[in-house]
């Protein structure tokens, strides 16, 4: 379809690498601390930490996925955006002035606060590096759809290339510009993903008469579903199980957002706790912005493209908002779109890179095995390493998830921030009594279960969109495990407390609250 | 809950006195480290406390309630959901949007309320710590 005009795409992507590369080796300063390394110094504005904020969430499930799953599901994928933007509440009130006033790098800082150092910081980064790695498949796994469609590269082994391309990039962004280079890597892709969907947005609707309602009827034309791609059901109402798993789905989207590692370290990038806030009210903004345009779009694709093209395009459901900037921008606004889906791609797994590369050389080798005596400088080499084991996982990873669809793959990755991360954070803050014991089992049990529950789901194996769709030993019979393991981590907190293990430190306790809400104690102004 | 003590539990070190400030005892313990068992307890962090949780209860359990309640009825009210309101757009889609807009009203009230009542009495929490060389 394209093939004539790789050349206008690759270098409008080639652009957007080379100048970014660029900002990131000036952005970072010479003298690298772990502070500057991790957290960029803490120098960020609330304002611009909120456009990277969105930046680092809106991924490429949220702009190829998200607009792929409403053109070709119409309701039911429109789903998805609403507990992306539903969740920030979580993050607005409960989670980030907290967590910018106790902790300083990581989130295990937060978990470990009043807890024994060395068996929660292990469990928190083992949570985070599990999380981290899931996600980034999936981003991974975009990237690869993506290129089929702009390179017209139809070989496995061609886009596993791609793979590799863009695995090498990012851990570039880190390794050059750590965090301060790619929190603005984050800003530049959130400004140009913003104004690029707008854009096509206020086309879209302006082609039909700015009447939304004439658009959605002929989205019900092109669509094999006809009306019924309207109304809910579509992909989750077949049956009770269905149904269930739906509800599941919605659970850990709107439980995991405010849980991912990597947005949660993007509040140490300001200065205190006012700021982490109006970092969440700028996301929150540039949230609801974006996922209206994105249903606009959805079903712009729908109503232009059609649904059945977009599935046996290559790339299939992730195909859709390029094959509709193609359908109405012809090849220059392909380039453009798909530039800036890739750039997303980068930025995001960036951003993830450099979490997990924190935690593991922050919580694991600095505080486990160094007992937190290590010089900073050796921390951030070990971090470096980090960085780049992680990065030829996620590459190897992604490969092998090449031509799922990126949204539902990035859904796993919600359950397990949902399931790990949540109840333990929501317990250190806000429960007198919770301990040791409990935060371990809180973290492990969640994180276990739903990595459990995913293994031997319909996902994995014995369905025709498995990723092993020859074997099959799915003896969980929903695709997204939130609604068990979410509700099972909660509880083994709980328990884990209440059936003993050592008193909750009261002393500790009362340092962290005061500390969580006014920031004394935190040299935090 | 702690039964409510007296703002200062354990003898603090007397601050210094100022002229123009009111002079109270600054919660500090022997080795100028804020001393955080007293400042849990004092009536100034009791009060953000409270502030704190009247706007933020309230607000979380409607939202969750309110995303809650639209993800069940599009599981198991499929029906109701698709009936048209405007030309071809159904009150699922409608209800949906609606989360957005409901999630930046809620966003915007707790910025404007955090401003109002929770940063000042951060900052009177705050001042019961600083000291005089602190505040230059």
């Amino acid at each position: 379809m394209t093939g004539a005009n790789t050349a206008i795409n690759l270098s409008v992507f080639g652009i957007f690498v080379l100048l970014t590369l660029y900002i990131v080796y000036r952005a970072s300063t010479r003298n690298v601390s772990a502070s500057d390394y991790y957290a960029a110094g803490s120098s960020f504005t609330g304002t611009q930490n909120g456009i990277a904020l969105s930046g680092d969430f809106l991924s490429a499930a949220s702009f190829l996925g998200i607009s792929g799953a409403i053109a070709v599901n119409g309701y039911d994928g429109f789903m998805y955006s609403i507990g992306w933007v539903v969740a920030w509440l979580i993050g607005l009130m409960l989670i980030s002035e907290r967590l910018r006033n106790t902790g300083r790098f990581t989130m295990g800082d937060v978990m470990a606060f009043r807890m024994r150092q060395r068996p929660v910081r292990a469990a928190a980064a083992n949570a985070t590096l599990v999380i981290s790695l899931f996600y980034m498949i999936a981003q991974m796994a975009g990237a690869g759809g993506l290129m089929a469609l702009l390179l017209d590269v139809h070989s496995k082994v061609g886009q596993a290339v791609i793979i590799a391309v863009v695995g090498i990039v990012m851990v570039l962004y880190v390794l050059v510009g750590g965090m301060k280079g790619t929190t603005w890597v984050q800003i530049i892709k959130a400004v140009l993903l913003i104004l690029s969907v707008s854009m096509l947005t206020i086309f879209l609707i302006g082609k039909f008469g700015f009447d939304f309602s004439s658009m959605l009827d002929r989205a019900t034309q092109r669509s094999p579903l006809g009306e019924a791609v309207l109304s809910p059901g579509v992909k989750y109402g077949a049956s009770d199980l269905s149904k269930i798993d739906f509800i599941s789905l919605a659970l850990a989207l709107v439980l995991g957002t405010a849980s991912l590692p990597h947005v949660l370290m993007r509040f140490y990038t300001v200065p205190n706790a006012r700021e982490a806030r109006k970092s969440v009210v700028w996301a929150t903004w540039m949230m609801a912005i974006f996922y209206s345009c994105i249903l606009v779009i959805g079903f712009g694709a729908m109503a232009l493209v059609g649904s059945d093209k977009i599935t046996s395009a290559p790339g299939g459901e992730n195909s859709a908002a390029p094959l509709l900037a193609f359908q109405v921008g012809g090849t220059v606004l392909l380039g453009i779109v798909c530039a800036v889906a890739f750039a997303t791609i980068l930025a995001v797994v960036a951003g993830l890179t450099l979490t997990a590369s924190a935690s593991f050389a922050h919580d694991v080798y600095a505080n486990v095995i160094k007992h937190g005596e290590t010089n900073p400088a050796d921390e951030v080499r070990v971090a470096r390493i980090t960085a780049v084991c992680v990065g030829v996982l996620a590459i190897v990873g992604g490969i092998a998830a090449n031509g799922q669809n990126v949204a539902f793959l990035v859904a796993l990755a919600f359950a397990l921030a949902a399931s790990a991360n949540l109840p333990t954070l929501l317990y250190s803050l806000f429960w007198k009594r919770f301990n040791t014991r409990g935060t371990l089992w809180s973290i492990y049990g969640g994180l276990t279960s739903c990595v459990l529950l995913i293994v031997f789901s319909p996902a994995i194996s014995g369905s025709k969109s498995s990723m092993f769709p020859d074997v099959d030993f799915a003896f969980f019979p929903l695709s997204n495990p939130g609604i068990v393991s979410i509700p099972l981590s909660f509880l083994a907190g709980f328990l884990g407390t209440v059936l003993g293990g050592e008193k909750a430190d009261p002393a500790k306790q009362a340092e962290m609250e005061v500390r969580g809400l006014t920031g004394i104690g935190s040299g935090l102004r | 809950m702690t039964k409510a003590l007296p703002s200062v539990s354990r003898p603090a070190t007397p601050g210094f006195a100022t002229f123009d400030e009111p002079s109270h005892s600054l919660l500090i313990d022997g080795d100028g480290e804020p001393d955080f068992g007293a400042i849990q307890t004092s009536d100034d962090f009791l009060d953000l406390k409270r502030r704190v949780k009247r706007f933020i209860l309230p607000a979380t359990v409607l939202f969750l309630a309110w995303y809650v309640t639209f993800v069940l009825l599009s599981a198991y009210a499929a029906g109701f959901m698709s009936t048209p309101l405007f030309g071809t757009v159904n009150v699922g889609l409608t209800m949906g949007f609606l989360q957005i807009v409901t999630t930046i009203i809620i966003t915007m009230a707790y910025a404007r309320y955090s401003k109002r009542k929770l940063d000042p009495q951060v900052d009177k929490v705050r001042a019961l710590v600083e000291t005089d060389e602190e505040l230059a």
